[in-house]
């Protein structure tokens, strides 16, 4: 009888087990993973979660400023008690100074990053950074004549080596405004010049932003939201656009082909190096040590049957886009991944770098080896990553890895079945290539209504929202209903894993947009790579707006970031916003504790920049209401709107 | 019977209970539809700060049924509403006695703890204007009716407020006399 009760609670304990774990994720080796974790007792960031419920209600509307030491101070939202700061800030003054800082870091990350692609490709050109090379040409020569350097009678590494003193100016530029912004359509960029808020340096506009919100010196709520707007374009029109020429040129402009994604990509038999991060530059040493002869013999020594690289998030998107590396998870697959047993090595550079892999890879044999001079974490081997020897490094991690390969434990060993196929590459030049060369087709149709319009769906994971519940049926809905799908970062990854990036998933679209998807053989949702190629999307934009002679504003075309969590994503929402592309979050940005900033941002920005924010959780409403946007461009644009 | 205790020694001043409890008052009980509500949902605690005891308190009065302060209180300055059962505090007739601050348990800890420091001259303004303050709005802690942990406990980061039967914690059983509390 006791027994019989025993087995009941027992039953009844995995059964809510289980249901936990569908209710944190939609794709079944993470739900795989989560149980092991739970059965393990590790703990992952869905735990620290909820032991951070119910959060702090000031923080969630951005009503607490730290900005001086005579605060903390806090706007009480409910008019009872204080409603201004020390200095005498209003919630409003507050919500706006936090957003700006927050747009600050995010552009910062990115357009730091860019600086660093810049200082390898210029060590490059100077013959120091040996294991690195000029691979793609006609892109060097094409932004060497944008930047207006004479190419003629000189060699490739002079041209690349002024090319590369010329965008390291665009970082500490004084006077003029960004090169790339030339790129934007005519109308965008009077419209930005006219508001002022063309960018300048990409260093200074970051810089800006922590004057301006000093103690003391920028309080109008729409003055300093200006800044953001300028701020993020200098990260999408300089930083982030930077960041992608410059790794096309030393690393390739990717090109469609076919990989795997999902936890099912490591081995059961192979050394397992993940790269987890955001930059190619140590991740594609990592990809090309992982084929070095010796280490491939050093791992058969070891008794594994070769090495295996799989990426997690955009440093394993920029692998996946350029070489077909596969891809082992989003964001908050990151633990998961440690937690299947069978990862070598967690290789990582910087940025979306969870601290609680430290702790976590002790609990396995994983080695948590971290690399950028930036960035160290608690338990970590320390293996800094410099251009000067980076071949090097990236095989003594290989070498780490594959010595580590006899301290897997089978017995904590469960690799997921599910591995799925899917096709990448499509950068901008790529997609204009499958188009035939021109913009054309895809304009037409457009214009006939087959393509309805163009949805850009990007961004991160987040535990406020079922890990990548929101990607893939926000996806779902759109090409459903004919929209075509261009996608980065980690939505790029989850649709990779619902299966949206293969020719076949046109199947799931729309009739018009299937004929399309068939007729050119590509997906209904196009992978343009990691985060800062979200670039790559404003270049595409441009190209079809200029082609019809319009602004951006004026194109069927709505974007969303269904599950954001990081301040990057925020600095991204104000330059797409901001070149005139609506845009749905799909979590909460903090400054609900603002009337005035809240309608700025979902209402008042359209009469600014011709595009605004809006905020929907959930991702079939989110979708309505982009395809409600795309059906008033439609409309306007004198197209058929009715669907 | 479950109640509120307050441990002052635990709170942080985040004054995350306050708008835990505004929201648990307010028409659509989610922070960001509350914020829009005519009229806006009211607080039934209050984060004071004693600046004698150089910490935050969170203060909130259930305004019992009964209450056990007004039926201590030898001057009569507290009285309690018999139909809404509000309890109300008249400062001109408190001689600072603290006998309705021993009797009501969710002040227990802290008396406990000015105990220990010794320093009565913080004197119960705190506690007296929560009540004054609260009648004056005419609301009173409700426990969150309807919620199983008070929305204020739940939103304590510190767990400077608990609900608990008195009982379990332990040292907080409610004194017999009045001397066995002063020692
Ligand atoms: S800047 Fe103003 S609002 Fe912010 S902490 Fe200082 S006094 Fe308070
Ligand atoms: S128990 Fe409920 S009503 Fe009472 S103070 Fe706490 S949140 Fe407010
Ligand atoms: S939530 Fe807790 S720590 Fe914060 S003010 Fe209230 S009682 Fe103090």
């Amino acid at each position: 009888m006791e027994q019989k009760e025993n087995e009941k609670s027992m039953d009844s304990d995995s059964e809510t087990m289980l249901k936990k774990v569908y209710e944190k994720s939609i794709d079944p080796a993470s739900q795989t993973i989560l149980l092991k974790a739970k059965q393990e007792g590790v703990e992952t960031a869905w735990d620290r979660y909820e032991k951070q419920l119910p959060q702090c209600s000031f923080g969630q509307l951005g009503v607490c400023c730290r900005n001086c030491n005579m605060g903390p101070c806090r706007i009480d939202p409910f008019g009872e008690g204080a409603e201004k700061g020390i200095c005498g800030a209003t919630a409003d003054i507050i919500v706006a100074r936090n957003l700006l800082r927050t747009i600050a870091a995010g552009a910062a990350a990115h357009s730091d990053h860019a600086r660093d692609a810049v200082l390898a490709f210029k060590k490059m050109s100077e013959g120091a950074a040996g294991s690195y090379a000029i691979k793609d040409e006609a892109k060097l020569l094409s932004l060497a004549s944008e930047y207006g350097i004479p190419t003629e009678g000189k060699n490739r590494e002079k041209v690349a080596s002024e090319l590369a003193d010329a965008l390291l100016l665009e970082f500490g530029k004084q006077t003029g405004s960004l090169l790339c912004t030339m790129r934007a359509p005519e109308p965008r960029l009077k419209l930005w010049t006219e508001l002022g808020i063309v960018p300048r340096g990409i260093d200074r506009e970051i810089v800006e932003c922590m004057h301006r919100t000093h103690m003391g010196v920028d309080n109008n709520a729409t003055h300093i939201l200006l800044q953001g707007l300028r701020t993020g374009l200098s990260d999408g029109w300089g930083g982030s656009m930077i960041a992608t020429d410059v790794q096309d040129i030393l690393f390739g402009t990717p090109q469609p082909r076919m990989s795997t994604v999902n936890l099912g990509v490591l081995s059961r038999d192979k050394v397992n190096v993940i790269v987890h991060g955001h930059e190619p530059i140590l991740s594609e040493m990592i990809v090309e040590a992982a084929e070095d002869s010796e280490l491939l013999k050093l791992a058969q020594e070891k008794g594994a049957a070769g090495i295996n690289v799989a990426g997690i998030c955009c440093t394993g998107n920029e692998t996946l886009m350029r070489h077909g590396t596969p891809i082992a998870g989003t964001f908050l697959q990151q633990e998961l991944a440690v937690i299947t047993g069978a990862v070598e090595a967690m290789v990582v550079d910087v940025q979306c770098v969870m601290p609680s892999l430290g702790e976590l890879s002790g609990c396995y044999h994983t080695k948590f080896i971290s690399t950028s001079p930036k960035a160290d974490f608690p338990n970590t081997v320390r293996m800094e990553f410099h251009e000067e020897k980076a071949y090097e490094t990236a095989k003594e991690i290989i070498r780490v890895a594959v010595e580590n390969f006899p301290f897997r434990n089978p017995e904590k060993v469960n690799i997921p079945r599910e591995k799925q196929e899917c096709m990448v590459g499509f950068s901008a030049e790529a997609i204009l290539n499958a188009l035939g060369g021109s913009p054309d087709p895809l304009i037409e149709a457009i214009k006939s209504g087959a393509v309805w319009g163009v949805g850009a769906v990007v961004g991160c994971n987040n535990v406020k929202i079922k890990h990548n519940y929101g990607h893939v049926n926000l996806v779902k809905e759109l090409i459903k209903n004919n929209v075509l799908v261009v996608t980065t970062g980690c939505n790029a990854i989850a649709c990779a894993e619902a299966g949206l990036l293969v020719p076949e998933a046109s199947e799931l679209a729309g009739e018009g947009l299937k004929a399309v998807c068939k007729a050119l053989g590509i997906p209904p949702v196009l992978h343009m790579g990691s985060c800062v190629d979200i670039s790559r999307i404003l270049v595409l934009s441009s190209v079809l707006a200029n082609r019809l002679g319009m602004d951006i504003s004026d194109l069927p075309v709505a974007g969303a970031a269904p599950e954001w969590m990081s301040e990057k994503a925020v600095s991204i929402g104000a330059y797409v916003v901001s070149s005139g592309v609506f845009t749905v979050l799909g979590t909460v940005p903090p400054v609900l504790g603002s009337q005035a900033v809240t309608a700025l941002l979902t209402r008042d920005l359209n009469n600014v920049v011709g595009a605004s924010f809006a905020v929907e959780p959930d991702p079939f409403k989110a979708a309505a209401l982009m395809l409600e946007h795309i059906d008033g461009k439609r409309k306007s644009l004198g197209l058929n709107s009715d669907r | 019977m479950k109640d509120l205790i307050i441990r002052p020694e635990r709170c942080l001043g985040c004054r995350s209970c306050e708008i835990a409890c505004a929201v648990a008052h307010s028409k659509s009980k989610s922070l960001f539809s509350a914020l829009g509500e005519q009229p806006a949902p009211k607080k039934r605690i209050y984060v004071d700060c004693s600046p004698n005891l150089e910490i935050s308190i969170p203060i909130t009065c259930r305004h019992c049924e009964d209450a056990p302060c007004v039926s201590v209180c030898p001057t009569k300055a507290l009285s309690q509403d018999e139909v809404t059962s509000i309890v109300s505090h008249n400062p001109d007739r408190c001689v600072d006695c603290w006998t309705c601050s021993m009797v009501c348990p969710r002040f227990l800890p802290l008396y406990r703890l000015i105990r220990v420091i010794g320093c009565w001259t913080s004197s119960m303004a705190y506690n007296r204007g929560v009540i004054s303050r609260q009648t004056d709005a005419g609301v009173k802690c409700d426990l969150c009716q309807g919620r199983d942990i008070p929305a204020c406990v739940e939103a304590c980061p510190t767990h400077a407020l608990v609900f608990y039967e008195l009982e379990e914690i332990p040292g907080t059983k409610l004194p017999e006399t009045t001397s066995e509390l002063t020692g």
